[in-house]
């Protein structure tokens, strides 16, 4: 890797970085309590929750499990647990 | 919902600060350039080569994203891009205390550059050191609780004041727990033309020493207990004010926090919670929250 | 005074006399920045007034940004550079003192902004008067420093210093140094320059990578240490290339505007110098007199002028005192802790080569004290001891008044 001039980035190149590693728990999402309300699209701090295929998913290569979304879903259809590496 | 602000950045697990940047981009759109000071979001978004940013960004140094951005203005002018969103997003302290000249500057000469801090009430960056956003007898490392001291003795600067001081035609508060407010404050904002200032309440887990995943609920009982009040100021008068359903006493606040166990745990306690509760019925109070 | 190529070029009847804050402040007119943004403080608030006149008056389509401090001013500067544009800023002492840590992110940043500094002394104690001290404390800063004698050459520098700065090899910013009060508010015949002649020397800046939405990137990442010395060392190798720069900027000059200075450094009063004296701006032109004199009494004396600070010409010098057999050094500095700046760097440049001839420092003209002919002669002669084996001091402050101590 060459230096850039001035230490110029590159756009959304912390995606290399897959926060992932970091987590101890990780969100189970109930689909069938879900009510497609987009709260933890919108609370999620990795910007890792998506709707695909219309059901919300975590992106496990990101997802660090502070567990906010869990906290946050109105119906509880998020849990968090003890992730089995 | 865009997402501007990429995944891989390195903020604490269940940090109140990339919830808010992502709203505040979507809201604002790709026609954005972003200036930042210092701080947990610099540090945490851009780890040379890395860098969480999609839209252009930019970092000098602690104090100067004010005087920064007003050069970006000026030159936007002059290219006749003057539909660019320049927004300024940094802490409270590059805010409140050592970036306040340069913000001052920015202010007066009316530059286009939409300002907001996000407050997590302390350095938090260079590890939890009182700033003048610190709140009333909160713990920092440099405020400590101890046997003869609540924590830091003075109250919250009140910036919001400062800036409709200086006469910026859109001045608001806002927070994380209510996203849709702070999407449509910033939407706002980048709307008129002029200088504008959001502050934006955004808990520190590291800093005020809670479980991760309690962030918005913690940011919502600040709202709800009066101490975090949701205005805006258009043109110098207060225009909107987001109404407390239900006040919740300060002890459910900051009971959850352990910056504040001392409250509950030194003799006079209970006295400085007292002078809490006021200063979150002053709010009250001030701006009309309750019905 | 003897001729010398610098006024090869001028002619007597198209030259107007001016305040040399007005030339300077019309030779930046004539490079076309896009955004100037400057704080005022004596004795540099004249050419800031000019500017906003020529703004006023639609003589420059520049973006004016009356700021609240010279740390503003400079960092408001990293903003525009940043967008794209051409920047100019101008200040002193105090100013350029403030501006301190901006200095440094500037040229970390590799934004080739040129500045103005009219030099003059730093507080405390409080002095508007001319000398050294401001800009050679900022020396370290990663700027390209040019120190002008005249204001002839200050105002030919400032394309000159655009030239070099904004040269894709070098993208580093530089500091145009004049002294404050003496070359600031002096009024003397110029040849002014003109934005068509300017613009054959000087092309637009158009740098590739900017802030744009359409073509996002991140600008002023933290780096660890596992690359931050390659930062460090990549700007040290733009200012070498700067040398060369340098001197082609000074031939190209002089092949359109007829005046050249030499390049790095200007050699004065004849190639059998005995007594080589070195030193940076105005005052060598009291010096240039006082050779004058001595030579015809028949004593060799000599000047290499430094016009480029930094990057410190070191073979230059090396060359232009090989044949000397002692070299007295008059600066308007001392690191306080130490001897002058110039003659520390001097020493240094000589201690590895094969020149080996004594060398001594005189500070000079802190705080405005007027410097004479009768000065300088003192310093020659204090050199001649030195030359035949009695150096009474290394280092001394030249016309020290002992009764105030």
């Amino acid at each position: 890797m060459k230096l850039s001039l001035g230490a110029m980035a590159e756009p959304g190149s912390t995606r290399v970085t897959k926060t992932g590693a970091w987590r101890t728990f990780v969100p189970q999402l109930d689909h069938a309590a879900c009510i497609k309300c987009s709260l933890c699209e919108i609370y999620c701090p990795e910007a890792c929750i998506h709707q695909v295929d219309g059901l919300f998913v975590p992106d496990l290569d990101y997802c660090k499990g502070c567990g906010v979304c869990a906290n946050e879903c109105p119906r509880k259809a998020i849990e968090m647990i003890l992730e089995e590496k | 919902m865009q997402n501007l602000f990429a995944p891989g950045h390195r903020a604490c697990a269940g940090c109140a600060m990339p919830t808010a940047v992502k709203l505040i981009l979507d809201a604002a759109g790709p026609n954005t350039i972003v200036a930042s000071p210092t701080g947990c979001l610099e540090v945490i978004s851009t780890p040379f080569p890395e860098s969480a940013w999609e839209v252009p960004w930019v970092h000098s140094l602690f104090e100067n994203a004010a005087a920064v951005a007003s050069g970006i203005d000026v030159v936007m002018k002059r290219l006749g891009k003057e539909d660019t969103n320049i927004l300024v997003i940094g802490g409270d302290g590059s805010t409140f205390d050592i970036g306040i000249g340069c913000i001052s500057g920015m202010f007066e000469r009316g530059h286009n550059v939409k300002y907001i801090c996000y407050d997590n009430e302390a350095y938090m960056n260079t590890g939890v050191q009182r700033s003048s956003s610190t709140p009333f007898c909160t713990n920092t490392t440099t405020t400590p609780a101890g046997k003869v001291s609540f924590g830091n003795p003075l109250p919250k600067k009140d910036m919001p004041a400062i800036a409709v001081a200086h006469r910026v035609p859109y001045v608001a508060t806002a927070s994380v727990a209510y996203p849709v407010d702070l999407r449509k404050k910033v939407k706002r904002a980048c709307g008129i033309k002029g200088p504008a200032y959001i502050q934006i309440s955004a808990p520190c887990i590291t800093g005020w020493n809670f479980e991760a995943g309690n962030t918005i609920e913690i940011a919502r009982l600040a709202v709800e207990t009066c101490l975090s009040p949701l205005y805006e100021y258009v043109n110098g008068e207060l225009d909107g004010v987001k109404k407390v359903r239900s006040k919740k006493p300060v002890e459910d606040y900051l009971k959850t926090q352990g910056r504040y166990r001392h409250l509950f745990r030194k003799d006079g306690g209970a006295e400085v919670i007292g002078k809490i509760q006021a200063m979150a019925d002053a709010n009250a109070l001030k701006f009309g929250l309750l019905d | 005074m003897a001729d010398s190529s610098a006024n090869a070029g001028l002619k007597l009847e198209s030259m107007k006399v001016v305040e040399g804050s007005y030339a300077l402040a019309h030779a930046v007119m004539c490079c076309s920045p896009d955004v100037v943004s400057a704080y005022p403080i004596t004795p540099q608030t004249h050419i800031v007034e000019h500017l906003s006149q020529f703004v006023a008056d639609g003589l420059m389509p520049s973006e004016f940004i009356t700021v609240d401090s010279e740390f503003s001013a400079l960092s408001a500067l990293v903003g525009s550079s940043v967008a794209g544009a051409r920047c100019y800023s101008a200040t002193t002492s105090q100013g350029l003192a403030l501006m301190f840590e901006v200095l440094y992110n500037v040229s970390g940043m590799r934004l080739p902004v040129v500045m103005t500094v009219a030099n003059r002394a730093l507080s405390a104690p409080l002095s508007i008067w001319n000398d050294h001290q401001d800009s050679m404390g900022v020396r370290d800063s990663g700027w390209i420093q040019l120190y002008a004698e005249s204001v002839q050459e200050a105002v030919d520098l400032t394309p000159i210093a655009y030239k070099i700065a904004e040269d894709e090899d070098i993208l580093t910013p530089a500091m145009v140094c004049m002294d404050g009060f003496i070359l600031t508010h002096v009024y003397e015949p110029v040849q002014l320059l003109d934005l068509e002649t300017v613009n054959e020397f000087l092309p637009p800046y158009t740098p590739k990578i900017v802030l744009d939405p359409k073509n996002p990137k991140t600008f002023g990442a933290f780096v660890d240490p596992s690359m931050f010395t390659e930062y460090r060392y990549m700007q040290c190798q733009a200012q070498n290339k700067a040398l060369s720069a340098i001197e082609r900027a000074d031939r190209e000059f002089s092949e359109i505007f007829g005046r050249s200075y030499g390049g790095l450094l200007e050699v004065y009063g004849g190639d059998d110098a005995e007594v080589m004296l070195i030193a940076m701006g105005s005052v060598s032109g009291t010096i240039k007199d006082t050779i004058d004199e001595l030579r015809s009494d028949g004593v060799k004396v000599g000047l290499t002028r430094i016009r480029s600070f930094r990057p410190f010409p070191v073979e230059a010098i090396r060359k232009a005192v090989a044949d000397a057999h002692v070299i007295a050094v008059i600066e308007k500095d001392v690191t306080v802790g130490n001897d002058g700046a110039l003659v520390s760097e001097i020493k240094a440049a000589l201690y590895n080569s094969k020149v080996g001839i004594p060398v001594i420092g005189f500070a000079v003209g802190l705080g405005g004290r007027d410097v004479t002919v009768a000065d300088v002669k003192r310093a020659v002669a204090k050199a001649l001891a030195a030359k035949d084996g009695r150096m009474d001091h290394e280092f001394e402050f030249l016309s020290l008044r002992e009764e105030l101590l």
